[in-house]
């Protein structure tokens, strides 16, 4: 189906549009990846609802964390999350050895620098979706080795 | 025939009050509101018992008037509460979830409109729509 190369290169694209507006306007470039982060907020807000529609009601975190890495991430990329981490004191570590919205650079340490801004807009997502199910949080995003990201 | 819909976000403000008849309101306000207790009792109690997410609340019936109270709490934490007029014994169960069915899929709509803020009162027009129709089938 066309739809997931359609989702990618929006994001691509958006992720150059904004930085390009912020070289030529302010020039403040941390605020891009809050931009972008911001955007994934709102968008996860809106995704949860509709996906949480009809599933059962969630008995705790766990659960949700669950949920996440299954069903949320099957839906928006395809795949599920390859390895999830906690340390049972409020700590979750979800590891997607393929993420999707990076498969398209080279495998090599030459993009890893730009890697996080195209992270943030799913960090936003995450963000959007926990919070609409009454999770409070902080979601970081590191790229050790592409396209595996944690 | 008094029918009352609300609903309530994770915060517990009103996101959305429809009554008909519009004079008694604040009668209606108040039970509603007397009721979010015991919505989030049944939320809490809930731990090892059913996994399910819609619940039927029967029970608030007033010494002078009786009213029906039904709650439903989606996965999101929107709770939605409904005030019917006892008298109706005509409407049944089926017809109580298909009601806050239609209204959780209108909600899910308003969530993904992106010139709504969540957390803002509802001041959608086909929300609007969709409560009347539902109200005046009940009527």
């Amino acid at each position: 189906m066309a739809d997931e190369a359609l989702f990618l290169l929006l994001h691509n694209e958006m992720v150059a549009g904004l930085y390009r507006a912020a070289e030529q306007g302010e020039g403040e470039n941390g605020r891009c990846t809050t931009k972008l982060e911001s955007m994934g907020f709102r968008v996860g807000q809106g995704l949860i609802e509709r996906f949480t529609k009809d599933t059962a009601r969630f008995k705790d975190e766990l659960d949700i964390m669950k949920f996440i890495c299954k069903d949320f991430w099957t839906t928006v990329f395809k795949k599920q999350i390859d390895n999830l981490r906690t340390n049972h004191q409020g700590i979750y570590v979800l590891q997607d050895n393929k993420f999707h919205l990076l498969t398209q650079m080279s495998a090599g340490k030459q993009y890893l620098e730009h890697a996080p801004k195209y992270l943030a807009f799913t960090c936003g997502l995450i963000r959007g979706g926990l919070l609409n199910l009454g999770i409070k949080s902080i979601v970081t995003a590191e790229v050790s080795s592409m396209p595996a990201c944690k | 025939i008094p029918v009352s819909v609300i609903c309530f976000p994770q915060q517990n403000y009103p996101l959305y009050i429809r009554s008909i008849p519009t004079e008694n309101e604040l009668k209606f306000h108040y039970t509603v509101h007397t009721s979010l207790d015991v919505v989030d009792e049944k939320i809490s109690a809930m731990g090892k018992a059913l996994v399910d997410q819609r619940e039927l609340y029967l029970g608030l019936l007033y010494p002078t008037e009786d009213y029906k109270v039904y709650g439903y709490v989606t996965n999101s934490k929107v709770k939605f509460v409904m005030v019917v007029d006892s008298s109706n014994t005509a409407l049944r169960d089926n017809e109580i979830r298909s009601m806050f069915r239609k209204l959780h899929n209108s909600y899910t709509d308003i969530m993904c409109n992106p010139f709504y803020n969540p957390g803002d009162r509802i001041h959608s027009r086909a929300f609007d729509n969709m409560v009347n129709s539902m109200m005046m089938q009940v009527c």
